[in-house]
């Protein structure tokens, strides 16, 4: 069955209509691992939107809580929604085998998400739900075309449809090229504010797949200072040793 | 011994008893006798330039490597159903887990680079040449092994690139005719790449390979310390000694050496340091995005590729339709390195000394191999095929016109041979001829048409070009 659906993606990615290479450029996720609010609230978001059905298996609570300053307190009362302890990892409530019948696919751990598919996707991805009676969800998306998640955060982002223009083939046959979405019912966030929203959670998946990144920077700046003050030695020493080589 | 003793050395500081140790070891295993011989009084030239660091640094990395890879293996778990989650547990719960991996993974790409670029200097300055055939040759042997180490280490992960990639490379054995299948089968333990592999490609890649390779590096350093470094001049330092036996224009290994080379370790840890704090995937170059999804072995990733240090010669395999030929092609790519010692007898050894057009020639084959790394890379079209034969095509001329610059060659033998080159080539094209692709064909004929005639064309009727220049008696220095 899943052999048979990934097949079925990739054959519908391929359709001309749909074709994602010419329909739908990435757009700059333009996240900052240093802003610490931000992935607070990107944390809060994706406890509240996305763990209804995905998990993050290899995250830990308190390892975010820490990386994040949160105090245990806040991690309970604001990340912790089905209880467990801190030292849970971040395994969603939904069954596996219950997801797969409901979706046909069961949704895929996000822990390293933002490595795999890269923060730009995430990023348009997140904003690229769009009205399609078609589909048994109700919406579609641009960039993963027939995807099985339905929009998670329409409560958000209120509704859009997509505008597609038709473009001729040289031999008379047309395909549909994406153009652009037109707000259909507005949701709780401005437009403004879901993009803020969506840049905090992708921040947040980027944290989590590398959750090392947002420390590793400032130690590795010690690590080549030192390095150029042992090199400043070295080579003094080198050429004191070197001269008397004619 | 008595001269040593009379020389104050840091040895004195403690008083005395640290010489007493020595003498005991020394009485009973030659340790002073083997630090003389092959770093002490080592005699190494003293022109070394920029490309005599890799060496050095090459060993640092291979000690690198297998440090890192002990600790990482007391945290890894290599079964199908763990090693994917194990590689995680490594880098978010093992206490510095993330930085020995990462040393792991960027010190197998950096060696890489590093060796290439001490085999560039092998080729720039002749030092494959008598009587260094057989340094080359250990060297070579080191290439290979380090190519499936670094192959059998990359299915470890167990990522989605790691399972496709082994896949693809164990499938190539089963073209050889007759025993293909039963030895892929053997290769595999499995009918398709599975927990079996990954067992076993643990323990070549732990035990067997890494025995092997520090064989061979032992190999390489004890050839290396018979017949002594070649220079960036190409002369044999050897011809001139002193009175004392000493060649004339060689300083000692230690400290002249080991204190130049400490300078460059520095640089080359800065940029190690550099990669692993800020960017440990450079980009996708060193950890695929696509393995970082586990090994799904019901979904083929739409595109497959190793990772860039294979690059080259996974062009070379991909460029050819026919799959069996492909692989000869691959495999002739690497031989030809280990036979280059008779293909190209010129008897001036370094670059310095060879003309200008050689110049242009080994500057053009190191072009010829990135840009063969970059198809490498590149989606399976046939746009990328097409110029990957075509640069492929100028991978194996580097060879042929090693050979025709053996030695000063008549106009009429450089015409020749561009015409059989020539029609060689037209030949593989009306073979292989596709009228889907007649255009990019025809017009791709002309970068092999340019190649030789610049190579061979404009030496038949301006010999200067491939005239070399006086060779120094001894080595140029400062």
């Amino acid at each position: 069955m899943r052999k048979f659906l990934c097949v079925l993606a990739l054959a519908l990615i391929s359709l001309p209509a749909l074709a994602q290479d010419e329909g739908m450029t990435l757009q700059h996720a333009n996240i900052n691992l240093s802003n610490t609010a931000s992935l607070q609230r990107g944390a809060k978001f994706f406890v509240n939107y996305c763990m209804g059905c995905h998990s993050a298996r290899y995250v830990r609570y308190n390892r975010v809580g820490k990386d994040l300053g949160l105090t245990d307190v806040q991690l309970e009362s604001y990340l912790m929604l089905a209880g467990g302890k801190a030292s849970d990892t971040m395994v969603s409530a939904m069954p596996q085998a219950d997801a797969k019948k409901w979706f046909g696919i069961p949704p895929p751990d996000l822990s390293l998400e933002a490595e795999s598919r890269g923060t730009d996707w995430i990023y348009t991805y997140l904003q690229s739900f769009y009205l399609d009676p078609k589909s048994a969800t109700g919406v579609n998306n641009v960039v993963f075309p027939h995807t099985a998640m339905p929009q998670v955060l329409w409560e958000l982002q209120g509704t859009q449809k997509a505008i597609f223009t038709t473009v001729k083939n040289p031999d008379g046959s047309t395909y549909e090229v994406f153009n652009r979405f037109e707000q259909v019912t507005p949701g709780k966030l401005t437009p403004e504010q879901f993009d803020k929203a969506d840049r905090d959670i992708t921040n947040f998946l980027a944290y989590m797949g590398d959750p090392i990144a947002i420390k590793s920077r400032d130690l590795g700046l010690k690590v080549i200072g030192f390095l150029i003050v042992f090199f400043l030695f070295a080579y003094l020493l080198k050429r004191e040793i070197w001269k008397k080589i004619h | 011994m008595s001269n040593e003793t009379q020389k104050r050395d840091f040895l004195d500081i403690t008083g005395g008893w640290l010489h007493q140790l020595r003498g005991w070891i020394d009485a009973r295993f030659p340790m002073s006798k083997l630090w003389n011989e092959q770093v002490a009084q080592y005699y190494a030239p003293k022109n070394f330039n920029f490309w005599y660091f890799f060496g050095s640094i090459a060993l640092l990395i291979l000690v690198n490597q297998v440090v890192t890879g002990i600790f990482l293996a007391m945290n890894y778990q290599p079964s199908a159903s763990q090693a994917f989650a194990s590689v995680q547990y490594i880098m978010r719960d093992v206490n510095w887990g993330w930085l020995i991996r990462y040393m792991h993974s960027v010190g197998a790409s950096l060696f890489f680079v590093v060796v290439y670029l001490h085999m560039f200097r092998g080729v720039i300055y002749g030092s494959y040449k008598k009587p260094r055939e057989l340094l080359w040759i250990f060297g070579m042997l080191i290439y290979v092994a380090l190519m499936a180490e670094a192959f059998m280490g990359y299915l470890l992960p167990w990522g989605q690139m790691s399972y496709w990639g082994a896949q693809v490379i164990t499938s190539l054995f089963g073209v050889i005719p007759g025993i293909g299948n039963s030895l892929m089968q053997w290769l595999r333990g499995d009918y398709a790449v599975s927990g079996i592999t990954l067992n076993r490609f643990f323990a070549l890649h732990i035990v067997a390979v890494p025995l092997v390779l520090i064989g061979l590096v032992l190999f390489h350093l004890i050839a290396l310390h018979e017949v002594g470094s070649n220079n960036p001049d190409g002369v044999e330092i050897k011809k001139h000694k002193g009175p004392d036996g000493i060649p004339l224009d060689g300083i000692p290994f230690h400290p002249y050496y080991t204190i130049k080379d400490i300078v460059g370790v520095t640089v080359f840890l800065a940029i190690f340091a550099a990669i692993i704090f800020f960017s440990p995937g450079l980009h996708g170059l060193f950890l695929e995005p696509a393995n970082f999804e586990p090994a799904n072995p019901l979904k083929t990733p739409q595109d497959i590729h190793p990772l860039w240090y294979f690059g080259p010669f996974y062009a070379i395999l991909r460029s050819i339709p026919n799959k069996a030929l492909g692989i000869g092609a691959m495999g002739l790519a690497i031989v030809l390195l280990f036979l280059l010692p008779w293909i190209d007898r010129n008897p001036v050894k370094s670059i310095r000394y060879r003309g200008p057009l050689y110049r242009v020639l080994v500057g053009a084959f190191a072009l010829t191999f990135i840009v063969l790394g970059y198809i490498g890379l590149q989606k399976a079209t046939l746009f990328w095929a097409e110029i990957g034969q075509r640069v492929q095509e100028l991978y194996f001329l580097f060879f042929v016109l090693s050979w025709v610059y053996t030695r000063p060659r008549t106009r009429g033998f450089l015409v020749g041979t561009f015409l059989a080159v020539m029609v060689i080539i037209t030949l593989f094209d009306w073979l292989a001829w596709d009228p889907g692709i007649a255009r990019l064909k025809l017009v791709s004929w002309l970068i092999p048409g340019v190649y030789c005639a610049i190579f061979l064309l404009l030496p038949a009727y301006f010999g200067k070009l491939l005239e070399p220049k006086p060779v120094p008696e001894r080595v140029r220095f400062k």
